[in-house]
């Protein structure tokens, strides 16, 4: 264990590992803090909650820090909804059973394109009289545009795309003919053509209740052609949400297949070593024959037949990779170590078989193993991506290869949505680098005789 | 083809159902396999040897790689099992050993090897290293493991036991290596010791040292050892018998003094020839050597084993009888035709 | 010694230092010895003294790591520490200074015939074609007593003994000046030992060459000796001819090495050394000796001179100036 420990204190020599390094660590504390955060359950039914829990969210949005590398600036998303308290309604009593609320939605708008969609959500609790609701649209030069009115029902969406009467109203005040709705909202009157009057906007909802008990919640969305830090897909799903827990995923499937894979076969190895005779004879055979049984077609048969659960595909690379051609390495290191004076040394002194194998055989090959499991993990990583992108990933959980098999199919590179499959590609190659470059480096402690001067 | 051995049970070093460990006509012999199965013959390591180690004894056997010493040792280390005949012990008859009661054999007995950084597990610090068989056999109490380990340590001189204890293999030299072999041999007390070669891998100037220690463990605690070696010129300080051996035989066997001043068989003339100690004189000599090489033990030549390159051999004799062990003086064996009073002709 | 031979090889103050991540380890530290046409000019040293470190110095076969490397080696009356790398190459390695390494016999190459090993040094430093290269090969195979017929073999078809004179037929098939053997017997049993003991005798006779032994054997190295030269801490402490200094060593290290050695013939106590070596890495100042030297004395802590004694013996002490 000491010699481990300062094999790892030696690390610090290689500026590749020390990245590496911090890149893993990083990666372990998204993957531990994403469940505590969204647990498992909330994320799976967020993912597949469709257009209910996304309805507020941008279709095919790009990551809003795209806008950095543009020379104009792509429409950003703006939500202002009073139910989560992003606005609080002015209230006032009109009469004994009347009450006027007035919300006031304001919000920047440093963009220079358009955004594509405005709408406003309202939800509305009442008996019989439907709460009725006044718009007035304020520009950031201070003109006032009537913006319509509507009596609410339990829910009810204004687009205000869909208004004739703005829309008419708007090519009076702009002056341009069959304008639509939205860019009139946002034109600049004092600019030639039809363009962005950036600044901060207002929106004034007059909203009258006629019951006492009734009440009123209003939600501005101003749908934006960027959103968040990694976009959205085509269902309007924010994809930081399997972005991050495509994480947890990751570094549980390469770290669970590559430390049980490896201690197993080299537990098996050892044993058929030491035991030797026929049961070494049988490990063999098992060995050869499972090394011609293809991994890839049997986790297809078995994604299409049975379940995709991320976590069989585990269990069953894990228990198919056993007996791999691993086995056949350790087998040749341990014949060695099996003929060392202080095996023979341990068996003088009484020695069971099994302390041989756990206590003699392992522990002097462990500093070789360390290296492989860390240069092992991304290429299990990989695999549970490519069976996604095969479309064999798991129904339920969000992971990276899911997201480059959604953007596949649904054409993003031929949409130009380069950053849905792009963000997860990254994540899988950062992961991979990361993991291969303490990996390599250790093998350079570990194993001395690569280690150059 | 044991008859002509027949006469030697009159010296008591050969036979003895008192002493500590008695090897009674041993043969230990490997099975060649053709193909991973069917019998291909045997490799005869160990052909019918015999002798007895009495409580606070050293022995010497001496011999070159390839003689046998090695599997005699395993088997009496409980390593090997014997082919034929038996290893007794301690009053325990090792061809009946099995399973539990056989690990419980072996670790009566402390085995101290040649490569003393290969004897050490080098994942293993020295507590842990000394600690290791303590626990294998059942001594479950701390304080009595610990206390063990500072007698011993003590006794080998390696201290201060505190900077000892957490050091790994690779931090001690050759001759301290070889002291906490020797500590882990002794660690449970044996009877016996089993020292294959203990100095052979080290530096000139700490073989004697590490050769009186184990002379001075072997005093102090009364024990028996077999003292392992090809080198003829430390078996003077160590022990009171020597047996040579040649292609898994014994050729000779007396006292030390009696053996290396008055050697008898053709084969043990030639090694004490072939020995030198330092002295200008040696580069203006070529030495008698007997030509070739030790035989294959899968076909011994007949008779004699040694014959086909002893310079005495006789025609007629040495190749077709094998020679029996022939009592010079007392004490004194010999398995050589030469000294019959017949058939042979001394040297 | 009234007749000297004619001298071959002169090393003067050679250095070698290996970068670790410690600090540089100064294996060779300012040797000096000389070796005579005919003769055998024994390193004796125990582990980790540098004695490897001066063949590979010698032969400038450099590991990555090495750091200081200077000094002199004549060779008659050339320094060949002043040649280039490419031409120390082709006109030294192996055509004048030849090696056996440590444990030659394991590490002949087992996929070639011994005959196409042994005649290989021929055709890549001598420029001899195929057949001219294995007629060489099969006269020194002949010469160290390896039977023609084994020509056609594979190395691990062969004893110990059979491979290390094998080996040593590579060193000497392009008759070099200077065999250098690193431990060529340690690893062999006691009469293999003393037959290739006997061939290197013969072979020092009979050919032009001269042998540097390296050995931590001190009666083995007694066989073939005519000059001994005593390393500890990477320093030689004591040249001498070899009947003087196995009957009356000089330097207090070659005292008690001599006595650490164990007689079959005789019954002399031996002595051991107390102590260790120092590290190579930070050796004391002064004499390196001098922790464990039983005839310490104050002037011990400054650097000791090699002093002439006895005429021609040269010793690093104290005592004797």
């Amino acid at each position: 264990m000491k010699g481990i420990l300062s094999g790892l204190r030696q690390l610090r020599q290689y500026p590749t590992a020390i990245i590496g390094l911090i890149v893993i660590v990083i990666l372990m504390i998204v993957a531990i803090v994403t469940p505590i955060v969204l647990p498992y359950n909330q994320a799976v039914k967020m993912w597949r909650g469709g257009e209910a829990v996304w309805r507020y969210y941008p279709r095919n949005a790009s990551p809003a820090w795209t806008n950095w590398f543009r020379s104009t600036d792509l429409a950003g998303t703006v939500i202002i909804d009073s139910a989560k308290g992003d606005v609080e309604p002015v209230i006032e009593p009109i009469s004994a059973d009347t009450r006027e609320a007035r919300f006031s939605f304001e919000f920047d708008f440093p963009y220079d394109t358009f955004p594509p969609e405005i709408i406003l959500f309202s939800s509305a609790a009442y008996k019989d009289k439907q709460p009725f609701v006044e718009l007035t649209w304020i520009t950031p030069d201070g003109r006032e545009i009537r913006a319509g009115e509507f009596s609410s029902g339990a829910s009810t969406s204004v687009r205000f795309d869909q208004d004739t009467r703005l829309q008419r109203r708007l090519e009076r005040e702009t002056g341009i003919k069959g304008i639509s709705v939205i860019k009139g909202l946002f034109d600049d009157p004092n600019k030639e053509g039809v363009q962005v009057l950036q600044g901060t906007y207002r929106l004034d909802a007059t909203a009258l209740l006629f019951e006492p008990e009734s009440s009123l919640d209003l939600a501005f969305v101003s749908y934006g052609k960027v959103y968040g830090i990694a976009g959205t897909d085509h269902q309007r799903r924010d994809l930081t949400i399997a972005l991050l827990w495509g994480t947890p995923i990751a570094m549980a499937f390469g770290l669970l297949a590559a430390l049980l894979t490896t201690f197993t076969t080299m537990g098996i190895a050892a044993f058929g070593v030491w035991i030797g005779g026929w049961v070494d004879a049988v490990i063999q055979r098992i060995t050869e024959v499972n090394s011609i049984i293809p991994l890839l077609p049997i986790l297809i048969m078995v994604g299409t037949l049975y379940s995709r659960s991320v976590w069989l595909m585990l269990g069953l690379v894990i228990l198919l990779s056993i007996f791999g051609l691993g086995i056949k390495n350790y087998r040749a290191i341990f014949l060695q170590v099996k003929e060392s004076p202080y095996i023979d040394a341990a068996r003088a002194y009484g020695a069971s078989d099994m302390r041989i194998i756990f206590r003699y055989l392992i522990p002097r090959i462990l500093p070789l193993v360390i290296p492989a499991i860390v240069i092992l993990v991304p290429s299990y990583v990989f695999l549970e991506a490519s069976l996604a992108v095969l479309g064999l990933g798991d129904p339920f959980v969000p992971t990276w290869g899911k997201l480059i098999n959604d953007a596949n199919t649904q054409g993003a590179l031929f949409s130009g949505y380069y950053y849905w499959i792009l963000q997860p590609a990254a994540l899988l190659m950062i992961a991979g680098l990361a993991f291969a470059m303490v990996g390599f480096a250790l093998d350079r402690v570990f194993n001395p005789r690569l280690r150059e001067l | 083809m044991s008859d002509v051995n027949a006469e030697i049970s009159a010296v008591d070093h050969i036979t003895n159902d008192q002493a500590l460990l008695q090897i009674k006509d041993l043969h230990v012999w490997y099975e060649l396999k053709r193909f991973g199965f069917g019998h291909a013959g045997y490799v005869r390591a160990v052909d019918n040897v015999r002798f007895v180690l009495e409580q606070g004894e050293a022995i010497a056997c001496v011999g070159e790689s390839g003689c046998g010493k090695s599997s005699l040792m395993k088997t009496i280390l409980g390593l090997n099992i014997p082919t034929k005949g038996d290893v007794i012990f301690d009053n325990t008859s090792l061809s009946q050993t099995k399973g539990e009661d056989l690990r419980r054999y072996r670790s009566k007995i402390g085995y101290i090897q040649q490569d003393p950084f290969g004897a050490l597990p080098p994942f293993m610090n020295v507590q842990s290293i000394l600690e290791e068989p303590m626990i294998i056999n059942g001594i479950k109490d701390k304080q009595e493991r610990r206390r063990r380990i500072e007698k011993i340590l003590e006794e080998v001189k390696l201290t201060p036991i505190e900077q000892v204890l957490p050091k790994f293999p690779h931090m001690l030299s050759g001759g301290q290596q070889q002291r906490v072999v020797i500590a882990r041999a002794m660690i449970m007390e044996p009877k016996l010791l089993v020292a294959d070669e203990p100095v052979s891998m080290l530096d000139a100037s700490v073989r004697v040292e590490i050769l009186r220690l184990l002379r001075k463990l072997q005093e102090e605690h009364h024990l028996a050892v077999l003292y392992i070696t090809h080198d003829l010129s430390t078996v003077r300080y160590f022990s009171e018998y020597i047996f040579v051996m040649y292609a898994g035989q014994i050729v000779e066997f007396a006292r030390m003094e009696d053996l290396l001043d008055n050697p008898k068989h053709p084969y043990t003339l030639a090694l004490l020839e072939a020995s030198s100690d330092p002295n200008a004189d040696n580069a203006l000599v070529q030495r008698e050597i007997p030509k070739g090489e030790p035989p294959s033990l899968v076909n011994p030549p007949k008779g004699c084993r040694f014959h086909p390159r002893c310079p005495y051999m006789m025609e007629g004799i040495c190749d077709v009888l094998e020679p029996p062990n022939i009592e010079v003086t007392p004490k004194h064996l010999v398995a050589c035709w030469l000294y019959d009073e017949e058939k042979g002709h001394a040297i | 010694m009234e007749q000297q031979n004619e001298l071959v090889l002169k090393v003067r103050n050679l250095r070698l230092y290996f970068n670790t991540h410690s600090g540089p380890v100064q294996a060779v530290d300012g040797v000096d010895f000389d070796l005579r046409k005919n003769e055998a000019t024994v390193i004796i040293g125990e582990s980790g003294c540098g004695k490897s470190s001066l063949a590979k110095a010698i032969l400038r076969l450099l590991p990555r790591n090495a750091g200081t490397y200077d000094g002199e080696v004549w060779l008659h009356d050339k320094n060949i520490m002043k040649l280039d790398d490419e031409s120390f190459r082709k006109e030294i390695r192996w055509k004048r200074i030849s090696m056996v390494p440590q444990a030659a016999m394991n590490a002949l190459n087992p996929v070639l015939k011994i005959g196409t090993q042994v005649a290989e040094p021929a055709m890549v430093h001598m420029n001899m074609n195929e057949e001219e290269a294995t007629k060489a090969a099969v006269r020194m195979l002949e010469h160290v007593g390896v039977p023609v017929d084994f020509l056609h073999r594979y190395s691990f078809e062969l004893s110990g003994g059979m491979r290390q004179r094998s080996a040593l037929a590579m060193a000497l098939v392009t008759l070099p000046d200077v065999v250098i053997l690193d431990e060529p017997t340690s690893a062999l049993d006691v009469l293999t030992q003393a037959s290739i003991m006997n061939l290197m005798k013969r072979m020092k006779k009979e050919l032009e060459t001269s042998f540097i032994l390296i050995t931590h054997d001190i009666a083995t190295s007694s066989e073939l000796a005519d000059n001994v030269a005593v390393m500890y801490a990477g320093q030689v402490v004591e040249v001498s001819d070899a009947r003087r200094f196995f009957t009356k060593p000089l330097h207090p290290y070659s005292h008690a090495l001599m006595a650490s050695v164990p007689r079959l013939r005789e019954t002399i106590e031996p002595e051991f050394i107390t102590g260790q070596p120092p590290s190579l890495l930070n050796p004391p100042t002064g004499c390196r000796f001098k922790d464990r030297c039983p005839k310490r004395f104050e002037k011990c802590d400054e650097e000791p001179p090699t002093v002439l004694v006895d005429g021609d013996r040269k010793v690093k002490c104290w005592l004797y100036v």
